[in-house]
C-alpha cells in the first residue's frame, strides 16, 4: 500500500492520452457514422455500395489487426508513418463509425413514414424534410445507442498500448507491473476504476443531451433516464 | 385558370399496387369551391385518390389536373412527360391535407408546426407567418396553446392544430382523410363543427373522406360512392342518402348506419 501514491500518479499520467484518444475517436465516429449512415439510405446505388462495404469491412475485421495495418503495414506499403496516438484515433473512429452508421440508418428509418408524408403535404423540399423533420427526431432516437458505442470506444482505447501510446493501460502494463509486481491486484483495480469513472462521465453527458432532446419534444425524459438521475442524486 | 375551369380533373386515372388494380379508368371533376365527400367500403380506393392528389402516390395511367395545371405530368417539347419532384411540389403548394393520425411534427411547438412551411416554402416573413398562425389558432379555438408541444395536446386539439397547419398554406384545395376516425367519440362533434365553419367561411375546394354520414349530408355539395375502384354513384347528398339508385349504395349505407 505504501506504493499507492506512486501507482496512482503513474496511472493518472496516462489519463490525458486515453481521454484524447477517446475524444478524437468519438468525434471521428460521429462524422463517419452520419456520413456512412445517410449514405446507406441514399438513392444512389454506388453510394450505398461504398458505405455498405465500409461498414462490413470494419465491423468484420479485428480492431487490433486494423491498428497494426495502419501503424506498421502502411509505412511499408506507402511510406506514411502516422503518430501512434493519431493512428489510434483513426482506427477507433473507423471502427466505431461503422457500428454508428447502422445506428444512424436504423434511427432515421424508424421515424414514422407519416412524418415524411405530413411534411410532403406541406410541400417541404426533400432537404427540409430530412433536416427539419426527420433528423431532429432521429437524433434523439440515436442517443442511447451512441452512449453504448462511445463507452465501448473508450474501453477500446486500451489497444493503443500495443503501439506504445502511453495511455492508462500501457502505463499499467508496461510501466507499473514490471516495477511493482507485488501490487498487481491494486494496479488492475485502479485501472478498472479509471475506465469506470470515464465511462460514467460519458453517460452523464449523453443523459444530459437526452434530457434536452426530450424537453424539445415536450416529453418527460425516458423512464430509464429519470431513474439514473434519481440514482445519481442519492 | 378560366373562371369556368374545374379545380380538380381526373382523366382515365389508373392506380395499381402490384397486380392489384385499385383505381381503373377513373374520371372525376370537382368545381372550385365545391365540397365533395367520398364514401365507400374499406379498400375501395378513397384514400388512394387523396394520396394521388397529394403526390404521395404516382398514377399508373391517366392524368390529374389541379387548377388547370397538370399535377402528374409536365409539358415538355409540346408533349406530356411524367412530372418531376420539383414541378409536383410547385403545383402541390395549392393543396393541403389533413390526415387521420394528425401527423404533427413532435419536434416542433404548435407555433413552429404552423409557421415552418409558410416561411420555408411560401417565403413568408417570420412576422407574417406568426400573425397567420395566431389568427388560425384562434379560429380553431386553441389560441392559448401556441407554445405547447403536440404531445401535450389531446387528440381533438392535435387535429385542430393539423387543420390550422394545412390552412396556414392558404390552399385552394383541402383534402380530409377520415379526420375524426382516430378521435375519442366526445371529441368528434367539435372537430366536425369546426370543419363546417371552415366550409362556410371560405371558398376552399374540399375533398373529404368520412364515415360520418350526418356530417357528409350537411357539409357536401356532392357525394361519390366508390366501389371496386370506380365511382358507382355520384349525386347531391339529398339524393344519394335519400334515394340511392344502386343496390350497392343502399347496402353500404345500411351497413354504416348499423
Ligand atoms: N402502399 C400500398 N401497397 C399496397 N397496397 C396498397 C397500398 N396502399 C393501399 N393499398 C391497397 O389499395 C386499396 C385501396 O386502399 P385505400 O387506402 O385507398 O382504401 P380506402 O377506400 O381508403 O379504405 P379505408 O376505408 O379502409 O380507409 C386497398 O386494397 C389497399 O390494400
Ligand atoms: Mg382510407
Amino acid at each position: 500500500m505504501e506504493n499507492l501514491p506512486r501507482i496512482v500518479a503513474v496511472l493518472l499520467d496516462g489519463v490525458p492520452e486515453t481521454v484524447i484518444a477517446a475524444a478524437g475517436g468519438i468525434l471521428l465516429t460521429i462524422l463517419l457514422a452520419f456520413s456512412a449512415g445517410l449514405a446507406l439510405l441514399s438513392e444512389h446505388r454506388l453510394l450505398r455500395a461504398i458505405s455498405r462495404t465500409y461498414v462490413e469491412f470494419f465491423r468484420g475485421t479485428s480492431e487490433v489487426v486494423q491498428l497494426f495495418w495502419i501503424y506498421f503495414v502502411l509505412p511499408v506499403l506507402v511510406g506514411i508513418q502516422l503518430l501512434p496516438l493519431f493512428a489510434g484515433v483513426v482506427v477507433l473512429g473507423l471502427n466505431h463509425g461503422a457500428y454508428g452508421a447502422e445506428i444512424v440508418r436504423g434511427a432515421v428509418s424508424s421515424v414514422p413514414k407519416a412524418q415524411v408524408e405530413g411534411a410532403k403535404a406541406l410541400s417541404f423540399s426533400p432537404r427540409d424534410i430530412r433536416w427539419r423533420v426527420v433528423m431532429p427526431q432521429a437524433v434523439l432516437e440515436m442517443l442511447p445507442s451512441f452512449n453504448n458505442l462511445f463507452i465501448q470506444l473508450l474501453k477500446s482505447t486500451a489497444i493503443l498500448s500495443f503501439i506504445v501510446v502511453s495511455e492508462v493501460t500501457e502505463r499499467g502494463v508496461q510501466v507499473l507491473v514490471p516495477n511493482f509486481g507485488d501490487d498487481i491486484v491494486l494496479i488492475f483495480v485502479l485501472m478498472l476504476l479509471i475506465y469506470l469513472v470515464l465511462a460514467v462521465l460519458i453517460t452523464a453527458v449523453m443523459r444530459w443531451l437526452e434530457r434536452i432532446g426530450a424537453r424539445r419534444l415536450g416529453r418527460r425524459p425516458s423512464a430509464s433516464a429519470r431513474t439514473a438521475a434519481v440514482a445519481a442524486a442519492h | 385558370m378560366q373562371p369556368s375551369e374545374p379545380m380538380i380533373v381526373f382523366e382515365g386515372v389508373e392506380k395499381r399496387f402490384g397486380d392489384h388494380v385499385v383505381l381503373s379508368d377513373l374520371d372525376m371533376t370537382v368545381a372550385p369551391g365545391e365540397h365533395v365527400t367520398l364514401i365507400g367500403p374499406s379498400g375501395s380506393g378513397k384514400t388512394t385518390i387523396l394520396r394521388l392528389l397529394m403526390c404521395l402516390e404516382k398514377v399508373d395511367a391517366g392524368t390529374i389536373r389541379v387548377g388547370g395545371r397538370y399535377l402528374t405530368h409536365m409539358e415538355k417539347n409540346g408533349g406530356l412527360v411524367p412530372a418531376d419532384e420539383r414541378y409536383s411540389r410547385e403545383v402541390r403548394k395549392r393543396i393541403g391535407m389533413v390526415f387521420q393520425q394528425f401527423n404533427l411534427f413532435p419536434n416542433m411547438t404548435v407555433r413552429r408546426n404552423l409557421t415552418e412551411a409558410p416561411t420555408r416554402v411560401l417565403g413568408l416573413s417570420k412576422d407574417e407567418a406568426n400573425a397567420r398562425a395566431e389568427e388560425l389558432l384562434d379560429l380553431v379555438g386553441l389560441g392559448d396553446k401556441i407554445d405547447a408541444h403536440p404531445t401535450q395536446l389531446s387528440g381533438g386539439q392535435q387535429q385542430r392544430v393539423a387543420i390550422a397547419r394545412a390552412l396556414a398554406m392558404r390552399p385552394d384545395v383541402l383534402l380530409l382523410d377520415e379526420v375524426t376516425s382516430a378521435l375519442d367519440p366526445e371529441l368528434v362533434a367539435g372537430v366536425l363543427s369546426l370543419l363546417q365553419d371552415i366550409g362556410k367561411s371560405t371558398d376552399i375546394t374540399i375533398l373529404c373522406v368520412t364515415h360520418e354520414m350526418g356530417f357528409a349530408q350537411d357539409f357536401s355539395h356532392r357525394v361519390m360512392m366508390f366501389d371496386g375502384g370506380r365511382i358507382i354513384e355520384d349525386a347531391p347528398p339529398e339524393e344519394l342518402f335519400g334515394a340511392p339508385r344502386h343496390e350497392r349504395t343502399r347496402t353500404f349505407l345500411q351497413a354504416v348506419s348499423g
